[in-house]
Formats: structure tokens, C-alpha cells, sequence
């Protein structure tokens, strides 16, 4: 009889500790959880973690993820609305806002992908559709580019940051808006969305490959084309510096020679011109002197006895008559 | 008895646990977040009613763009070449294309938020990078990227991606964002490359011209100081020999005011002795033979 009581009370314990242990649940940090009561919710998502305990067996927990979560969405290829063909790769935060919501529309968050690549991707879609790519390129409206200053007048666009009237952060803003509001029905609660990758498609990128060549070869042929001009500036400058350092030259020797000659022949002037005897005298020392250099070894000369010097050879008196 | 000494055994191992020192420890009691631990050996509740999560707040984590390190083991490090080509193609601000490579170095500066508040962040913060990247290069040139701009394009990737994180409550905090690589891409490099070198081109065409001036002018200057010095030389001489002149003639003219007749006389005689003697024949006529003149041979002295 004791045995089978004892059997009796381990049976209860058994059965009272299986109870308790299908009746507790804890939820973690990260999660949420809806009870549910043959697959119908019941009350409202529990979110304060811990341990917590539900009617065993009948109801249910489905764990629901608290913590913001990523989309990511695929490469897209969608052209802009200047025609250019440009591969588009978003990604989303996002978080289960109404989990009631959520269970009953989603049921779980690989269903919620692909709505959310469904809405998402047709919102992109549509704003680059309605765009020209630069605003979706571009952020900051007034921002001034700093311009190597090798490059600064370069030819072309280059250097030039083109206008926008939007933006990226205004488009993004723009879908997240409506896609936003069309989440909130899966008790999705976007928090926001952003271009990751934005690329020209192959055909695309050819094209401004082939651009951004040319527009290197037109400054590579200023560069060129500069050096040649300023070379030849150079040389030029240095025929004009020889012309003028020579005849500069030439000036100031003319100058300096005339004055002195013009010096001279006043010293010459003052010293002869005193008087008509001292013409005269001038005139018979210079003829003198010229004598003296014309004369040379083969110079035959007759003299007369008349002369000064002989006139003594015939008379002693030295007179002719 | 048996029984108990198990779950002794168990409750012991299960309720120690070691935090290492680059590292905290979070503590959750029934999933519950209780608290944060610094390193040191622990105690906590046993039979998984305590469990612990261990996250490395001291270690510098890094994701690589566009570049892999050979070794990298981070599993959000992607690793083919093609996707790694895509990571770094972006589009620059004037409508060109660049090739940008980066690094983000980054820690977990909040454990409770890592663990608890965004579900990959690790991912997720490859996505911001990668955001914020082709956000603030859309917003320059393509020469601004590859060049002059570097060093802002860090700085302000670096103020947005923890600007993103912090409105992500990731608890991650971004130390530091460098650019790697930055180039065109590989068809257009040889193109800027021909730019780099014209404009050592255009450099060398004027060097080697102001090398030709160097060499002509300075020479020319020296040349005209040397013919300017010989034209002063010239006019000293000319002046000094004026003056010599003068004075000898003032002198000899003082003379010969004292005795006009005799001087003029005595320096004609002294001239005559002078130069009869140099000269090669002499032919003494008499006055009175005039006639004989014609009939001498006057001819080159035949010696």
C-alpha cells in the first residue's frame, strides 16, 4: 500500500514538474513573444524579457524578433530618368513594430523579406525612374569641389561637380516615405533606407570610360602644347635679352668713345688754339713728327744744296746766292 | 545519493566562467539582461538559468572593402574578386567612375546594445561603410578622390558612419576609416597616367629652355661688361694721351716763345738728323745742277 502511494506521489511530481516545464518560457533580450491559442493570438506580445508562464499545453509562444533587422536588397538593374542604365543595390533597417500584425499577415520573417523586396524594391524603382542620375549621386547641394590646382583650368567638365535639385538623401527620403506607409500594414515599422551600391551598368561604363580617356588626352595635350608655348617664350625672350644686352652694349661704347674723343680734341684745341703763333708752332711740330714717321729705309731722297741741312756742303756762309 | 553528486558536479561547472581581459561578459537570467562583467574568473547561476555572453570590447575589429588581407578570418570579410570589384566601382560626383578601397576599424564600445539591439551588426555595418562611402565620394570629383580630397573623404566617412551606428544603436564605435587604394578605373589609368606625365613633360620643355637662356645670356652680360670696360679703357687713354700732349706742346710752345727763331730751327735740324739717317738712298744735288734730275736712275736698290 505505502509502495503504491509512493508511486502515486513520484507519478503526481512527474506529471506537476512537466506542467511547470511546459508552462515557463523565458524570452531573451532580442525577442518578443505572442501567445497563441490553437494558432489564434492571444492578448498582446509579451516584450519584457525573463521567465514567464502560460496556460500549459493549450497555448503556444512564437518567438518574434525585437531587434532591427536588415533587408538587403539585390543589384538591380533600372534605368534613370536621363535614360542611363545604372545597377542599384539598397538596404533597409527595419523592426517588428506590431507583432499581432505581423504573425498574422507574415508569419515569419522569410515571408517578410520577400514583401519587403516586393515594396522596397518597386518604391526604388520608381524614385530612380523619376530621377536623373546625378541627383541620386550626389548628397550635398551648394558643396564646392576642391580643384587641383595642376587641373584648375583644365578643358571640359572637368573639376565640375554638376547641380542637383534633390539629392540622394532627399530620394531616399522619398521612398522611405511612401514604402514606409505601405509596411506598416505588416506591422513592419521602417526605419530607413539607403543606397548601398549605385553602378553604371556594362554598356554604360564603357561610354564614360571612353569620356574620361578623352577628357584625360585633352589635358595631357594642354600640358603638352604648355610646355612647347612656354619654351618657346623662353627662347624668345632670351633672342630679345641678347639683342638688347648687345646693343645696349654698343650704345654705351659709342657714348663713352665719343665723349672721350670729344674730350681730347677739346684738350687738343685749348692747348694749340692759345694764339696764331702757337697754330703756327702746332703745325710746324706736328709736320715735324709726321716726317718722322713717314720716313723709312727705302725712301730715296734727293736733297739740294739748297736745303738747310746742306747748305753748308757748299758755302760756308750757308747762303745760295 | 549518486543522483545529487551529478547535479553537484554540473551546478559547479556550469556556474564558473572566465572573462578574458580584452573582453566583458553579459549576463542574462532567463534571457533577461542582468548585467555587464569586466574580466576575471565568475560566478553565476547554474543550469543555464544564468548564461553569459563574452564579446571582445577591447579588440580593434576591422572590415576590409575592395581589399582582402591574405589571412582574414572575419566572416563578414567578403573574399571574391568579383564582388570585391563591385564593392569598390563607385560613381564620383562629375558623372566619372572610381575605384575605391577602404579600410573601417571599429570596436564594440556597448555590449548590451551589440548583442541586443541590432541583429547582424557586423553586416550591418559593412552596409553603412559601404553607404557612406559612395555617399561622400558621389559628392566629389574624381580627381578630389583620387587626390587632393583623401584626406577629407576619411574624415567625413568616419563622422557619418558613427553618426548611422549611433542611430542604429549598434554599440560599436568607428575608430578609424582609411582610404587604400584610390584609383581610376584600370581602362582609364593609363590615360591619367599620360597626364602625369605630360605635365613632366611640360616641366622638362621649360627647364631644358631656361637652361639655354641660362647658358647664352649671363655670357652675353659678361661679354657686353667686358667691351664697355675697353671702350672706358679707351676713353682713359685717349684722355690721358690728350693731356700728355698738350702738355709736352705747352711746354715746348713756352720754350719757344723765348726764342721763336732758334728753336724752330734747332728742332727742325735735330728731326733731319733724325730721320736722314733711316733713309735707304740719299742723292745731294747741287743747286746749280738742275738739269742732270732726269737722266739719274731711280730705281728699287737692288741688293
Amino acid at each position: 500500500m505505502q509502495k503504491a502511494a509512493g508511486s502515486f506521489i513520484s507519478l503526481i511530481a512527474i506529471i506537476a514538474i512537466f506542467v511547470v516545464y511546459n508552462a515557463a518560457y523565458t524570452i531573451h533580450e532580442t525577442e518578443q513573444v505572442l501567445i497563441t491559442r490553437f494558432g489564434k493570438p492571444v492578448g498582446d506580445p509579451i516584450t519584457n524579457s525573463g521567465l514567464h508562464f502560460k496556460i500549459p499545453f493549450i497555448e503556444e509562444v512564437n518567438q518574434i524578433d525585437n531587434r532591427f533587422l536588415a533587408w538587403d536588397g539585390k543589384p538591380n538593374e533600372m534605368p534613370t530618368k536621363d535614360k542611363t542604365y545604372i545597377v542599384v543595390d539598397t538596404f533597409a533597417r527595419w523592426r517588428i513594430q506590431d507583432a499581432k500584425q505581423y504573425f498574422l499577415r507574415l508569419r515569419d520573417e522569410r515571408s517578410a523579406q520577400s514583401r519587403l523586396n516586393d515594396i522596397l524594391g518597386s518604391e526604388t524603382r520608381n524614385a530612380i525612374a523619376k530621377h536623373e542620375l546625378i541627383e541620386i549621386v550626389r548628397t550635398t547641394k551648394d558643396r564646392k569641389p576642391v580643384v587641383d590646382e595642376v587641373l584648375s583650368d583644365a578643358p571640359g567638365n572637368v573639376g565640375v561637380l554638376y547641380e542637383i535639385a534633390k539629392g540622394r538623401a532627399l530620394i531616399e527620403k522619398e521612398i522611405f516615405e511612401l514604402a514606409a506607409e505601405k509596411l506598416m500594414d505588416f506591422g513592419i515599422e521602417l526605419l530607413d533606407i539607403r543606397f548601398k551600391r549605385i553602378n553604371y551598368n556594362e554598356t554604360v561604363r564603357k561610354r564614360i570610360y571612353e569620356r574620361m580617356i578623352s577628357e584625360r588626352q585633352q589635358i595631357a595635350e594642354r600640358f603638352r602644347s604648355e610646355g612647347e608655348g612656354e619654351a618657346a617664350r623662353i627662347i624668345g625672350k632670351k633672342e630679345r635679352d641678347l639683342q638688347e644686352i648687345e646693343s645696349e652694349a654698343y650704345k654705351q661704347i659709342q657714348k663713352i668713345q665719343g665723349d672721350a674723343d670729344a674730350r681730347a680734341t677739346e684738350i687738343y684745341a685749348s692747348a694749340y688754339n692759345q694764339s696764331k703763333q702757337s697754330v703756327d708752332f702746332y703745325e710746324f711740330v706736328k709736320t715735324l713728327e709726321i716726317y718722322e714717321e713717314v720716313i723709312e729705309s727705302d725712301t730715296t731722297m734727293i736733297l739740294s744744296t739748297d736745303s738747310d741741312l746742306y747748305r753748308y756742303l757748299k758755302h760756308s756762309e750757308g747762303t745760295t746766292d | 545519493m549518486g543522483l545529487i553528486a551529478v547535479l553537484v558536479v554540473i551546478a559547479l561547472l556550469t556556474a564558473f566562467y572566465t572573462v578574458q581581459a580584452e573582453s566583458q561578459g553579459v549576463v542574462l537570467r532567463f534571457g533577461k539582461y542582468i548585467k555587464t562583467v569586466e574580466p576575471g574568473l565568475k560566478f553565476k547561476l547554474p543550469f543555464g538559468i544564468d548564461t553569459v555572453q563574452i564579446v571582445p570590447v577591447r579588440r580593434q575589429l576591422k572590415q576590409e572593402f575592395g581589399v582582402s588581407t591574405r589571412d582574414a578570418t572575419n566572416p563578414y570579410q567578403y573574399t571574391s574578386s568579383s564582388e570585391q570589384t563591385r564593392e569598390k566601382s563607385m560613381v564620383t560626383g562629375d558623372l566619372n567612375a572610381a575605384s575605391v578601397e577602404w579600410i573601417v576599424q571599429f570596436r564594440v564600445n556597448n555590449p548590451k546594445q551589440f548583442l541586443f539591439q541590432v541583429k547582424e551588426p557586423e553586416s550591418t555595418l559593412r552596409a553603412v561603410s559601404e553607404s557612406v562611402m559612395r555617399e561622400v565620394v558621389g559628392d566629389r570629383t574624381v580627381d578630389e578622390v583620387i587626390t587632393v580630397g583623401r584626406q577629407e573623404i576619411e574624415v567625413v566617412a568616419l563622422q557619418r558612419m558613427q553618426k548611422l551606428v549611433d542611430n542604429y544603436k549598434m554599440g560599436l564605435s568607428i575608430d578609424q576609416v582609411q582610404l587604400k587604394d584610390v584609383n581610376p578605373p584600370p581602362p582609364v589609368q593609363p590615360s591619367f597616367n599620360e597626364v602625369n606625365q605630360a605635365q613632366q613633360q611640360r616641366e622638362q620643355l621649360i627647364n631644358l629652355a631656361n637652361g639655354e637662356y641660362n647658358k647664352v645670356v649671363p655670357k652675353a652680360r659678361g661679354e657686353a661688361d667686358q667691351k664697355i670696360r675697353s671702350a672706358e679703357g679707351y676713353a682713359l687713354k685717349r684722355v690721358n694721351e690728350a693731356e700728355g700732349d698738350t702738355a709736352k706742346f705747352t711746354a715746348l710752345f713756352t720754350e719757344f716763345l723765348k726764342a721763336p727763331e732758334v728753336t724752330k730751327r734747332r728742332l727742325h735740324l735735330e728731326t733731319m738728323r733724325s730721320i736722314i739717317p733711316k733713309m735707304g738712298k740719299k742723292i745731294i744735288l747741287d743747286s746749280d745742277a738742275k738739269q742732270i734730275l732726269p737722266l739719274l736712275q731711280i730705281a728699287p736698290d737692288n741688293k
